[in-house]
């Protein structure tokens, strides 16, 4: 098991469980009252601290090494996966996966950000920073979907789009504009969720969609707290400080208007009972579906559209010299 | 109806109340360091006399580049609040007030209507000086009612990028607004009204990934910084130096990201030229 920081008064409890486990494993004693004493505390422990995260300690939950990735939820989910790959114009992203899944008798696309288990893997997938091949790969499939009329499902979990030299030879921020603008008029139902990190363009380019939702441990922002930091703060010391100001978790993100809805995790994260997390994301999953894959395409596009038109936040000064014709200064 | 009986509103002034520069002061050119006449300058359309460096202007100087005299500026009651209370070493509405105070600007883009070559077209130009030409809420809202605007009138749409990208401290409203933005685009490509991309020095980050590289024609004032990622992030990611003429708009152009680049110098006559190929209803 990998304890967080903030988890480190459950490394000790589970230390000591482990130490009466042993003795009573040697038949002497009889354990079992301070076994169940102790697991009692490790619940009200651990629900006292993930009652109380901060921004901060969500965005280091978000990135748990053992948190499930999305090829994990896809396979949890559906009996059915044919994934498919490359963008058919350059290659195979692996930061990117995608394919044909069977959700209890209903066809769908899933398509989601990948991050490695281990050291190489983790090297293979990019880190979940797809190029730009990775969304038009996201893309072919997205259209794909669109003609044989299967809803999209996306999952998102990046730590950003890849800022490399080659993905702007290519084209990112092309690819990540073409998505949004392509997403927008897809006539198939489409549903994100972000289920780990979801950093800036490289999230929202598989991000825009009838229903998003966010897992009750994740982030959504415009910068990573780290490189908020670097930035306003010049300095990389104030990721804390960044992950409170720029409001990323779930609870604010849904009363801000900018999601639909969160997503429960277990007690103790999505990594603490992954095959929970997948069944509770299943069943979120399917009944956004029935209630989409009804609706009149035009309707679904116009409602869709109207969603994020509607956000934003601003001021209106009264009108004094404002909206006055102009002419030329020379 | 006609253009000019749409101005109920409007009064005619001779010059956009603006900071602007006295005519006799000197500019030194950023890149080769030569000094002309700000007069000098704003005769050659802004750029160096000496080396064709185009300096980094405003959304009032182009306006008064492009349109054929009068045009009539749009929803400039639109207004930046800090509704996060986002704080770093300064408070955002802090820094909202010292931008305007600056700058004599409501925020980073300001929306006109006018005319070029006689066809009418609306323009919504960027401010880098505004917070660094940043996208928040106010951006995104205002290009959304200008698209509106032209859906409505049929009337081709332009926008002029020059931006560091997202607005941090909107945070995820202003993430958002690369969806709107790009949304409301499809809306205008669907309804077959043109509309062109111009990016200038610079157009980075969330910006390029929206609206800058969506045009039907996306084309770019020469030697302008574009790209997604900024150099020093891309640097620092690669651990290499970046080749020469990296994320320039010849680097673009070359790499089939632009139809073409434009000298300042030639952008009206090209848009004049562009319009005419793209007839929509008239008035
Ligand atoms: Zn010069």
């Amino acid at each position: 098991m990998v304890f967080l920081e903030f988890e480190k008064p459950l490394e000790s409890l589970y230390e000591q469980l482990e130490k009466i486990k042993q003795v009573g494993e040697q038949g002497v004693i009889d354990v079992s009252d301070m076994i169940k004493e102790l697991e009692n505390k490790i619940k009200t422990q651990r629900k006292e601290i993930y009652s109380n995260l901060t921004g901060w300690q969500k965005v280091q939950l978000s990135r748990h090494p053992e948190r499930p990735y999305t090829l994990y939820y896809i396979n949890q989910m559906c009996k059915k996966f044919v994934e498919l790959h490359g963008d058919r114009y350059f290659k195979d992203d692996k930061a990117i996966v995608g394919g044909l899944a069977n959700l209890d008798g209903q066809s769908v696309v899933f398509i989601g950000h990948q991050k490695g288990a281990d050291t190489k893997d983790r090297q293979y997938r990019n880190f979940g920073m797809a190029n730009p091949e990775g969304y038009r790969k996201a893309l072919r499939l997205m259209k794909l979907a669109e003609r044989f009329n299967y809803p999209v499902i996306c999952l998102i979990d990046t730590p950003g789009a890849f800022p490399g030299l080659e993905a702007e030879e290519r084209g990112q921020a092309e690819a990540i504009a073409r998505n949004l603008f392509e997403m927008a008029q897809l006539r198939v139902p489409i549903v994100c969720v972000v289920i780990g990190e979801g950093a800036s363009g490289g999230a929202i380019g598989i991000g825009l969609g009838d229903k998003v939702f966010m897992l009750e441990n994740t982030w959504y922002s415009v910068i990573s707290p780290e490189s908020c930091s670097s930035i306003l703060w010049r300095s990389w010391d104030y990721k804390e400080q960044a992950a409170e100001a720029l409001k990323l978790t779930a609870d604010h993100m849904y009363k801000f208007g900018l999601i639909d809805g969160i997503i429960k995790e277990p007690l103790g994260g999505a990594h603490a009972l992954p095959g929970e997390m997948a069944k509770i994301l299943k069943k979120h999953i399917k009944k956004e579906l029935v209630e989409l894959v009804g609706m009149d395409p035009d309707v679904r596009i116009e409602k869709r559209i109207k969603k994020y038109s509607k956000m934003g936040q601003y001021a209106k000064k009264p009108k004094t010299k404002s909206d006055t014709v102009s002419t030329k200064v020379k | 109806m006609g253009w000019f009986k749409r101005l109920k509103d409007g009064i005619v002034t001779s010059t956009k109340d603006k900071k602007e520069a006295p005519d006799g002061l000197w500019y030194k050119c950023a890149r080769c360091k030569e000094a002309t006449t700000i007069k000098e300058l704003r005769e050659n359309y802004h750029k160096c006399p000496k080396c064709n460096y185009h300096v980094r202007i405003g959304s009032y100087d182009y306006f008064d580049l492009l349109f054929d005299g009068k045009y009539q500026e749009h929803f400039s009651e639109l207004v930046s609040k800090d509704f996060l209370k986002f704080k770093d070493l300064k408070p955002y509405d802090t820094r909202l007030e010292a931008a305007k105070d600056k700058t004599g600007l409501d925020d980073a883009i300001v929306v006109a209507e006018g005319k070029i070559s006689r066809k009418p077209i609306v323009i919504a130009a960027m401010d880098f000086s505004f917070i660094g030409g940043s996208m928040g809420s106010v951006v995104g809202e205002k290009i959304a009612k200008s698209i509106d605007y032209c859906l409505k009138n049929n009337i081709p749409f332009m926008i002029i990028s020059k931006s560091g990208g997202a607005r941090m401290m909107e945070s995820a409203f202003s993430l958002m607004q690369m969806a709107k933005t790009s949304a409301k685009l499809s809306q205008l490509s669907k309804a077959g009204i043109p509309y062109f991309s111009m990016m200038t020095d610079p157009t980075t980050g969330g910006v390029t990934a929206s609206f800058a590289m969506l045009g039907d024609i996306n084309f770019a004032e020469p030697e302008a910084l574009i790209g997604f990622a900024g150099p020093r992030v891309i640097k620092e990611t690669i651990k290499k130096d970046l080749p020469e003429g990296f994320q320039t708009s010849e680097f673009l152009l070359e790499h089939g990201f632009l139809d073409f680049i434009v000298d300042r110098s030639e952008l009206k006559t090209r848009l004049g030229d562009l319009l005419s190929f793209f007839h929509t209803k008239t008035a």
